[in-house]
């Protein structure tokens, strides 16, 4: 039985986070070394924490299933990284940057971690820099900024569109020089696919070697998933195509609660679906809409091409609903406001699902050259992919799956709730709340791993006593290696008609259609039938082929594609359990002038789910959430 | 549009390979080179047949996995694009495609199209970054950098890691990947105090590795899907040279008593 205990420290937000760092227990420096910690996943939170606790002298294994730490999703964030350092003299504080946090998060995250968040924000975009991350500079040398959608501030720091990329080479070049000093031993090509608990804490994993299909088990005294989220339930998203939910959903079904899976980020400025062949979505990032004008014609089924259609008939919906935000309101807000221009037939490009998002106005007023050096590389990205220019005619964008706010539930040290197991970056629930804001997973991503995880692990590290086990012989880990390898087993054995990819295909149909921007009671119940079905489908008509001894990428994808089948039934139970719109989950039966509805008297909680049992229903658990430095209000960004 | 693949079948690193010819129609001018080969390998699949290995995840550009000779051109015939970029209408109904993996020496072949680029980490490993611990770092805008030099420093820093480079060269040199590296932090203050053990470390391992030596052919920045320009070669042989002559190693301290 699951008890949560958030363990969030008490006194003024502003002095809990240095209060708990005094207060928790340190591990000696000459006794590090004689910890053992997996890290599992090595995107910006994996690759930060893992040589982070390494060069505090921590005893690090690193397991990725890419050929190298260098491949993480977490290189493909565009836009940049936000973090309150004021630079632009506009009104920027910590204290601002957590209440846009919270109130984009629509009063659904915890208020003690932003707090934290915003807090060592600063301290990111100093390591960053130290460590030789090439951020956009103004002439006189200092750093430059972006406004990003939420804020009225302008606290975004960026290097082009390959934020992401750079801070992810920063912290692998910071993982590559602790693996040369022996502090951190790398294995790539290896896939988590079992947490092992004993005597009530999380010993080690099971991980899978790609290239020769070894199952192993590997021990320690703590565990720490970096391993993402969770988007690619619905086939298509804006996420890599490895990206996947196994390493969660093993510990999941180990004990670990999964708080809040029903929020999921639709990005609103993606590339539209083109065809039925489409493997994958492509983001263009939020910072196009700092200059870019998104809007739709007035009248319906209009034909025309964009620049035949005069200013007067033109519906710059943003700008009209959202006076004081406009283009930049947040990511759930604009993609609803999409989807309502679409519903109603204004919609452009093929089949109607598209909006516009136009840079005339931009190029008039700056010129092309200052627009191509913001936005090249997106323009060149879109060009390449849609076959029309950028420049000469708007881009075309809908909305797309990009993030998802859930994941593990953990407490504010980051810990989930199997002790010693550690959960960071998207992977955990913790500081978005239902809508994640523009350019904040970064930072999230980073503050755990570099600044918030190093710290809170040796409290949990200093409470143990030294006890090793063998994971060649312990009956808990020789356990986990069978049950991994009969899985394996069973999957291959099927030799069913249907490819896992069309299974796949089918989930993600079911989840867009029924857990998707839009949600309803009848939709959902409709969704958790269906689902169960194409579980017991997948199990008796898969069609894995080739064996479990050498690297078989589909025996890969149908261990992933079973995980995201019992994933999208959670998600939608979840839905169906949050009788309310907020943030990124809406609900068609609440809302108000058409805008969502919270209702903080009966859902201010985060929802952990507790798994039962393949064929039983989860156990919730709830966390009420406590407001004590916000006040809880309709989010308006009018 | 109907396509001829042909593309290298190995079923292991020691195995013996060889192209095989699979005839693809109904491919669409919308679609990524990596989502044919998707849609191929679904059809293998149903026809009991196994698909063909091949790396990719992102598919947007950015990840630097994926990795095809394409046409005996690596990423194929758009510049300034990677694979998963590649698109189907650079094609024309009826044409021949042969596709096989990076082909060099220090790129073993794991299976099929799939290759081990490990030694890009090893190289990184010698080298490739700045030595500071987490913590401690004075406040980012105390180190000025003028707009030109951050530019240049970004264009060798855009590096995704492919492989492209080692791949169109005919010597099979990493030049071009440990040159961008070194000039990336090399232009910025924060690389300078170890610009001399970065540059002779860097292109030691490069060499041990197994790459070959850079005969300025210029194949690679042709092929590189960030079109870094052979100016960082330039940059990687001047502090090579530079080091060479001045660097002495720190000595190891000795406590004092």
């Amino acid at each position: 039985m699951i008890e949560l205990n958030s363990r969030v420290p008490d006194g003024p937000i502003e002095e809990k986070w240095d209060k708990h760092r005094f207060e928790m227990k340190l591990v000696n420096p000459a006794n590090k070394r004689k910890y053992d910690v997996i890290v599992v996943g090595a995107g910006l939170a994996g690759a930060s924490a893992a040589a982070t606790m390494a060069e505090l002298g921590y005893n690090v294994s690193c397991f990725v299933f890419h050929d190298s730490p260098r491949r993480a999703h977490s290189i493909a964030a565009q836009g940049g990284i936000n973090a309150a350092k004021n630079y632009q003299n506009d009104g920027d504080s910590v204290q601002r940057l957590f209440y846009d946090t919270v109130k984009g998060g629509d009063f659904r995250a915890r208020e003690a971690n932003v707090y934290r968040l915003a807090q060592v924000s600063v301290n990111i975009i100093d390591q960053c820099v130290a460590q030789g991350v090439p951020f956009a500079r103004e002439y006189g040398g200092l750093l430059a900024n972006r406004s990003f959608g939420g804020a009225q501030v302008s606290r975004t720091f960026y290097a082009r569109g390959q934020t992401g990329q750079q801070l992810l080479i920063g912290a692998y070049q910071a993982l590559e020089r602790q693996i040369a000093l022996g502090k951190v031993k790398m294995h790539t090509f290896s896939e988590m696919l079992d947490l092992v608990v004993t005597d009530g804490r999380a010993r080690g994993i099971v991980t899978r070697n790609l290239l020769t299909g070894e199952i192993t088990g590997h021990a320690a005294d703590a565990v720490v998933l970096a391993t993402g989220g969770y988007g690619n339930v619905f086939f298509l998203s804006t996420n890599a195509k490895y990206s996947n939910v196994t390493a969660s959903w093993r510990a999941h079904k180990k004990g670990a609660a999964f708080a809040n899976p029903c929020y999921t980020q639709i990005h609103p400025t993606c590339i539209p679906v083109s065809g039925e062949h489409q493997s994958k979505l492509t983001l263009m990032s939020e910072s196009l809409r700092t200059d870019g004008r998104v809007w739709v014609p007035k009248k319906q089924n209009d034909n025309r091409a964009p620049a035949q259609i005069p200013e007067a008939e033109r519906d710059y919906y943003l700008e009209r609903k959202y006076p004081s935000f406009g283009n930049l309101a947040p990511r759930d807000i604009a993609s609803r406001a999409a989807k309502e221009a679409c519903d109603e037939g204004r919609g452009v490009g093929p089949g109607g699902l598209g909006v516009y998002l136009d840079f005339a106005d931009a190029i008039n007023r700056v010129g092309q050259t200052t627009i191509a050096e913001r936005y090249g590389n997106l323009f060149d990205m879109y060009q390449r992919i849609t076959d029309e220019n950028p420049y000469r005619q708007p881009m075309r964008i809908y909305p797309a799956v990009h993030y998802t706010m859930g994941g593990l539930w953990v407490d504010y040290n980051l810990m989930s709730s199997i002790p010693g197991c550690h959960v960071i970056g998207e992977a955990n629930f913790s500081d978005h709340g239902a809508n994640r804001l523009g350019a904040s997973a970064l930072m999230q991503g980073l503050a755990d791993g570099y600044f918030v995880l190093p710290y809170t692990i040796g409290n949990y590290l200093a409470g143990l006593k030294h006890e090793k086990i063998d994971a060649a012989t312990h009956p808990a880990f020789v356990d986990a290696v069978q049950s991994v390898k009969s899985q394996s087993e069973q999957l291959l054995a099927i030799k069913g008609k249907r490819t896992v990819d069309s299974f796949h295909k089918q989930l993600g149909h079911i989840m867009w259609d029924k857990c998707g921007m839009a949600r309803t009671h009848e939709g959902l119940t409709e969704g958790i039938a269906q689902i169960q079905q194409l579980r017991k489908e997948y199990w008796s008509d898969v069609n894995v082929p080739g064996s479990g001894a050498t690297l078989n990428q589909s025996l890969e994808k149908a261990g992933r594609v079973a995980d995201f089948i019992e994933l999208g039934e959670l998600m939608c139970r979840d839905a169906l359990n949050r009788e309310e719109s907020a943030g990124g989950h809406f609900r068609v039966e609440y809302q108000e002038d058409g805008e969502a509805k919270r209702n903080d008297d009966e859902f201010a909680y985060v929802a952990a789910w507790e798994w039962t049992g393949p064929d039983s229903e989860p156990r919730l658990h709830k966390e009420a959430l406590e407001y004590e430095n916000v006040k809880l209000a309709t989010r308006s960004y009018k | 549009m109907r396509l001829t693949l042909h593309v290298w079948r190995q079923s292991g690193p020691n195995a013996a390979g060889k192209m095989e010819t699979y005839p693809v129609d109904g491919v669409e001018a919308d679609m990524s080179f990596l989502e044919m080969f998707d849609m191929l390998n679904e059809r293998l699949t149903t026809a009991g047949k196994e698909p063909i290995a091949f790396s990719h995840d992102c598919r947007e550009g950015i990840c630097g996995s994926c990795a095809m000779m394409i046409n005996g051109q690596a990423h194929g015939p758009w510049k300034g694009a990677a694979t998963c970029q590649l698109h189907m209408r650079a094609f024309k109904d009826g044409d021949e495609v042969y596709v096989e993996p990076w082909r060099a020496k220090a790129f073993p072949i794991v299976k099929d199209l799939v290759v081990d680029r490990s030694g890009f980490d090893r190289i990184i490993q010698s080298g490739g970054y700045v030595s500071v611990n987490t913590g401690g770092a004075r406040d980012a805008n105390e180190i000025l950098i003028g707009k030109d030099v951050v530019e240049e420093s970004m264009d060798a820093a855009a590096c995704i890691g492919c492989g492209a480079c080692v791949a169109a060269c005919p010597n099979a040199s990493a030049s071009l990947f440990t040159g961008a590296k070194i000039s990336h932090l090399g232009l910025l203050p924060q690389g300078q105090p170890e610009r001399d053990r970065r540059a002779l470390s860097m292109v030691e391992t490069m060499d041990l590795e197994g790459f070959g030596h850079c005969t300025l052919t210029g194949e690679c920045q042709e092929a590189c899907p960030k079109e870094i320009s052979i100016d960082v070669i330039k940059r990687m042989n001047r502090d090579y040279a530079t080091a060479a002559v001045r660097f002495v190693p720190a000595k190891e301290s000795v406590g004092a008593g």
